[in-house]
């Protein structure tokens, strides 16, 4: 993974002194909370209804075991014994007081961590695959890029004050797991002629607006891609509504002016950059930052392991958890595990103070020092030997962490809610958990297969429901919490926003709802291998909506 | 309203005039974008020096053929969460290589002076930072990841010459 040189030690640093600076002004009164609103914000600092909410940035989802420790002692010691991973790879502590945040993130900088950006009107932590140089079906690994991507973002003097916020994703492997198409710069890497690129797509999003970006450009030579970047960055600044907070992202420029236009306008931009104005990055420099990618060198191991396939017989729960959470390797012999954070009726993404310090431990001993957090809110250890796999399952299965449903049905993503955000319509939680409860039996999940449900509590989208398979919003009628299902939404390389199914229907009603749309796929599906989204795609929405709303 | 120039206070010998204000016999007027291109031609006759006013909305490429006459370009930022006038700064300073001076007026917040002075400006006038609170601010980072308007070599080249 990367490590700071003395000149990114030497800006975190700067960073933290800066920020003490404007607390303490804050706090002595020179500095009105109007003013320091957008620097609290672009330190991750939120007020919430009682306390501060500081969202400390995970770049590209990666993690070493001494960082995640870091962010362990955090928790226990100035939040509540919690950290709360986020879905853009992030994590979140609560209860923070703002006197001790300029300590907090000078601990976060003594472990080469920061808090830059993860909020405010400006371009925010850029996201990634989290099986990002494991992967057997990436091209290349993308986190060179996202490093570069995080480096040349930070602290732009240009780019502070956007119409809104900015989020960039990058991937390079065939099966989209970063969802660029939701984000309001997708970068999905490729290569033409022996030269590394990038299919630029721009404007998506999600919230009350929710569209697929559209792909400006086919490709975009990795030599030329941060200026390309700079010209959509500038048009967007120049031209983005600043009338209306919830016009502002750049989705609506590009839908508003048109796809074609807008990259005729960064075309423009772009062609008009004269020579000195390019940001030339020096091929030593891509080279250098690649090389601390590399990855782990992993001793040649056999295809098969004796050792695990005679613990998967013996112990019947572990052969559930390995035929789930398990994720293929580039490597013979060895394999990605995804530590879910999805238990039964708990918390999705929370992770406790021991928690975070068992998977730190275990990355230490068997996976190569490298974390990841994914997207769905779970933990991913990268690079995992197969013959160790029972060991670490039996230290997960005593901390909590052994939950078998990887992109099942009950992993899900669900946003807080009523139960803890002022915005929300509707409970969130008590609905994803009632609904886990219907198919928490393991066989049955995995029955069903690769299933994404994503519950909102309003309209802003936090759980991103308009791109879950299986969506359900939050609504509020007549001061009562009611239910929008929607079907077909999806976020990978095939996005689409997901299609209302009927009336709204009350948290009574859903898991039955559920079950009826599930039991649908059941009995249509050509085969196990078929999956929901699949027979929905070849069957269409008509036969669940006449499920679930069969009862009326 | 204190105005800082090169880390010094400066007297201001500028009057902005309204779009609907008459001009008033002041030697250094400052002149909204399009009033100043309907009357130039006629004001310099009258051996005003003038400078101008660009709002947020207003597009510099306008003034790209006469940078050379001008002595003063404001950029107003009327809210500070407004960020296009860090792109218009950039714009005239390295696209269109206006050496005048660049001034930024409006919310101009102490913590917003280092990114200013990066985009391009030289000129602060703000009644919320003294002289010792601008220099302490352009003072706060020692390096920039991105080359900008100011002299400052970006992180990644500097990397290479070690
Ligand atoms: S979707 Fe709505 S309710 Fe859920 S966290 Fe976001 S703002 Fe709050």
């Amino acid at each position: 993974m990367y490590r700071y040189d003395e000149f990114d030690a030497a800006l975190v640093n700067e960073r933290v002194s800066q920020f003490r600076g404007q607390v303490a002004r804050r706090i002595e009164g020179s500095l009105p909370e109007d003013e320091f609103k957008p620097l609290r914000l672009q330190n991750g600092v939120y007020l919430q209804m009682h306390a501060y909410m500081l969202r400390v940035a995970i770049p590209y989802g990666q993690l070493g075991s001494a960082q995640l420790r870091r962010l362990a002692e955090i928790s226990e010691k100035y939040d509540r014994g919690y950290g709360h991973f986020t879905t853009r790879q992030n994590i979140q502590f609560n209860w923070v007081e703002l006197k001790d945040i300029p300590d907090v993130l000078q601990d976060l900088a003594d472990v080469e961590m920061h808090a830059i950006q993860t909020s405010g009107n400006c371009i925010r932590n850029v996201t990634s695959d989290h099986f990002a140089g494991a992967t057997a079906d990436e091209l290349m690994d993308p986190r060179p890029w996202c490093e570069i991507i995080r480096q040349w973002s930070t602290f732009h003097p240009e780019f502070a004050f956007l119409p809104r916020k900015f989020k960039i994703a990058v991937t390079a492997a065939a099966h989209d797991r970063a969802a660029i198409r939701v984000h309001d710069i997708g970068l999905h890497m490729k290569q033409q002629d022996g030269t590394t690129g990038f299919e630029v797509h721009v404007g998506g999003g999600q919230g009350r607006t929710p569209v697929i970006a559209a792909k400006v450009n086919d490709f975009v030579p990795e030599s030329e891609i941060l200026d390309y970047l700079e010209a959509v960055m500038r048009v967007y600044n120049r031209f983005g509504r600043r009338d209306n907070k919830y016009k502002a992202r750049i989705k609506i420029l590009v839908s508003e002016t048109g796809a074609e236009e807008f990259s005729r306008l960064v075309d423009a931009e772009y062609a008009a950059q004269s020579a000195h104005e390019k940001i030339d990055l020096p091929g030593d420099e891509i080279e250098r930052i690649t090389a601390y990618f590399k990855g782990p060198k992993l001793p040649t191991r056999p295809l098969e392991s004796t050792a695990f396939n005679d613990a998967r017989v013996a112990d019947p729960d572990f052969d559930e958890w390995a035929a789930v959470n398990l994720h293929p390797h580039k490597q013979a012999g060895y394999t990605s595990v995804t530590v879910s954070l999805k238990p039964i009726g708990g918390l999705a993404g929370d992770a406790t103070t021991d928690q975070m310090m068992v998977i730190a431990d275990l990355a230490e001993a068997f996976g190569h020092d490298d974390i990841r957090v994914s997207h769905a809110q779970n933990i991913v250890l990268p690079h995992i030997a197969i013959d160790d796999l029972h060991a670490i399952y039996q230290q997960l299965q005593r901390a909590g962490l052994a939950t078998a449903n990887e992109s099942l049905i009950t992993d899900m993503i669900v946003c807080p809610g009523l139960d803890y955000c002022n915005l929300a319509n509707a409970r969130s939680i008590p609905v994803g958990q009632d609904i886990q409860k219907v198919f928490a039996d393991p066989a049955y999940q995995r029955d069903i297969g690769k299933l994404h449900i994503n519950i909102s509590g309003c309209i802003n989208a936090c759980g991103h429901h308009h791109v879950g398979h299986i969506g359900i919003l939050g609504v509020d009628r007549k001061g009562q919490e009611f239910y929008q299902i929607s079907l077909g939404g999806r976020a990978d390389e095939k996005a689409a926003i997901g299609e209302i199914a009927g009336k709204a229907l009350s948290q009574e009603e859903i898991p039955a709802a559920i079950k009826q749309i599930i039991e649908t796929y059941r009995s249509h599906r050509t085969s196990k291998d078929e999956r929901f989204i699949d027979t929905l795609e070849r069957i269409g929405h008509a036969p669940f909506k006449e499920a679930i709303y069969a009862a009326d | 309203m204190p105005l800082i120039k090169n880390n010094q206070i400066i007297d201001n010998i500028w009057t902005y005039v309204p779009d609907d204000a008459p001009l008033g016999d002041e030697s250094h007027i400052i002149l909204g974008l399009e009033r100043f291109l309907a009357e130039r031609l006629q004001q310099r006759s009258s051996n005003k020096a003038l400078g101008v006013r660009l709002a947020p909305a207003d597009d510099p490429e306008k003034l790209r053929p006469y940078l050379d006459e001008l002595d003063l370009i404001e950029v107003d930022f009327p809210k500070y969460a407004d960020g296009r006038g860090f792109s218009q700064a950039q714009l005239l300073r390295r696209r269109y290589a206006y050496t005048g001076e660049l001034r930024a007026v409006g919310e101009v917040l102490r913590d917003q002076i280092l990114y200013m002075h990066r985009s391009g400006f030289d000129t602060f006038s703000t009644t919320r930072a003294d002289l010792s609170d601008v220099m302490a601010a352009l003072d706060e980072f020692s390096l920039s990841y991105q080359k900008a308007a100011d002299i400052r070599e970006a992180v990644f080249g500097i990397r290479q010459k070690r």
